[in-house]
């Protein structure tokens, strides 16, 4: 605790340094899912094991089995199908809980304005990938996340709701019946419950890269909530602190 | 901050106007100065530090609990809560879905504790126990083939993940129970299911045992079932898991514990309802 900077509220006329980017209850929401999603998938494999049917191939011809036996080994994988379960569906209540209240404080507070893609996300987002990519000279203009960002990360809970509904349709098939028969029955589920997984893997290896590409100040803004104002930020702040001129 | 939009909006926004909104939503939000910046992070570190340490701590205290059954004692509590929720949920009327008799296949026989090849099913006797072992009844598998005949064509689920839809034929344990009433108290929660040795045994829940569709199965595919696939009666339930379709029973005893169940010794949930 500094006793001048928490009995002090910073004078409202300064516009100030460092602008919040992820408010608490997001920051605290994210870092708990981070762990949680790794449980989720390490117990989830190990229940895998146990039934490890897919492979990428067509008849006899397999490219790609999921896994390899070395894969299960070297990560104690194996026969563990007992546990696997006991943790997976312990803490897969929490990731749901987390989960919801994610999506329910992201409505109420009106940061979904900040996630949501709007109607040139596609253009923006096909444009961000060709400014990462050093293949054309100018990022699409943005507000807290560009459109990649908005649609990989609305994307991403939608899948973790896909996850918690296959879920659970697949833990209990006939008092959940009627959600088994909608997501095109047992088997289906569970081919989505294992590829939703995979995309799980690919966003994250996709998100530590970008956040390694965008550097500390971002990541810690992750953090601590708050990131210092670029330049041009600053600028445009003082730019809407002039009077716009009136509409005619 | 909002101004209040003209009644009459442009029908587009140019890009240049859509760049100065998208950066003034991301800048409505609080400005701090670098002072207070500076000590938002110190705090962060030091807060977020304590929560990654206190996050490893408990999940380590997780894994190195007391085990209960094979488990850590905390799994094995929310198996318990798991249970209770479900068990709260549960509908008797809610029947899993059936299917048509040409998708099913007969399943390969997974297992084969406590099965005695050379038991011969026609000298094979089911036991019949109430609460304190006491016998109630022996009855042959006729006895069992008296009762109402029932078809069924559900999906079998095995823990493993695989699942199969399976044809059955065989009697309601319901209607089978039915002629022990008079010979037990009232509202026993519990039945147990061994094979003739009691080398592999299960523990059920009544509800479940009392479901339209679990079935003492003599037949699949119409055929009576084989030796590996628990002949002369097994259990079949679209309720639990394949571990808890116990073959080739020897013994049915309806308790008023909860029974011993083989798998739940070796870290498995008791309940595993469906």
């Amino acid at each position: 605790m500094t006793p001048s900077a928490s009995n002090e509220p910073p004078p409202p006329a300064e516009p100030g340094r460092a602008v919040q980017k992820h408010p608490r209850a997001v920051r605290w929401m994210h870092w708990v899912n981070f762990p949680l999603l790794a449980v989720m998938i390490w117990s989830g494999l190990r229940i895998y094991w146990a039934d490890d049917v897919y492979r990428i191939g067509w008849g006899g011809w397999t490219l790609f089995a999921f896994f390899p036996d070395g894969f299960y080994e070297v990560l104690d994988l194996n026969r563990h199908l007992a546990r696997g379960m006991a943790y997976h569906y312990f803490f897969g209540w929490l990731f749901t809980i987390n989960g919801i209240l994610y999506v329910g404080y992201t409505v109420v507070s009106g940061e979904w304005r900040h996630l949501c893609p709007d109607r040139h996300a596609l253009r923006d987002a096909w444009h961000t990938a060709l400014h990462d990519l050093h293949l054309r000279k100018t990022p699409p203009p943005q507000g807290r996340y560009n459109a990649a960002q908005r649609l990989t990360y609305v994307g991403i809970i939608i899948m973790g709701a896909g996850s918690v509904l296959t879920g659970l349709a697949i833990y209990k098939p006939t008092q959940l019946a009627w959600l088994v028969t909608l997501l095109g029955g047992y088997t289906f589920a569970r081919t989505i419950h294992f590829v939703l997984t995979l995309l799980y893997v690919a966003f994250f290896v996709v998100h530590l890269a970008q956040v390694v590409r965008a550097g500390w100040s971002n990541f810690w803004g992750m953090v601590m909530g708050y990131e210092r104002l670029k330049p041009d930020e600053a600028a445009g702040l003082a730019d809407s602190d002039t009077e716009p001129p009136e509409a005619p | 901050m909002t101004t209040p939009e003209p009644p009459s909006r442009p029908p587009r926004e140019t890009d240049q106007e859509r760049a100065v909104r998208l950066q003034a939503e991301m800048l409505d939000a609080p400005m701090i100065s670098e002072a207070a910046f500076r000590t938002k992070s110190r705090r962060a570190f030091v807060v977020g530090g304590a929560a990654a340490l206190a996050g490893f701590l408990g999940w380590r205290w997780i894994g190195t609990q007391h085990e209960v059954e094979n488990i850590p004692f905390l799994l094995r509590e929310g198996h318990r809560l798991n249970e209770q929720l479900w068990r709260g949920l549960y509908n008797p009327d809610r029947l899993a879905p059936t299917f048509a008799v040409s998708r099913s296949r007969m399943p390969i026989a997974n297992g084969s504790l406590g099965l005695r090849s050379d038991l011969d099913p026609d000298a094979w006797m089911l036991r019949v126990e109430g609460p304190d072992g006491a016998l109630l009844d022996t009855l042959d598998l006729a006895a069992v083939q008296a009762l109402p005949r029932v078809e069924m064509t559900t999906e079998l689920k095995c823990i493993e993940g695989w699942s199969e839809i399976v044809h059955w034929t065989g009697a309601r344990f319901s209607d089978f129970a039915a002629r022990y009433v008079n010979q037990l108290p009232e509202g026993l929660p519990y039945v147990s299911l061994a094979t003739p040795d009691g080398d592999y045994y299960v523990g059920m829940d009544m509800a479940s045992m009392m479901h339209a569709q679990t079935l003492l199965c003599y037949a699949m595919q119409g055929a009576p079932l084989t030796m590996f696939h628990g002949a002369p009666l097994r259990l079949v339930t679209p309720l639990k898991y394949g571990v808890k379709l116990l073959k080739q029973i020897g013994i049915i005893r309806f308790s008023a514990e909860r029974p011993a169940d083989y798998w739940t010794e070796r870290g498995y949930d008791w309940y595993i309802g469906h």
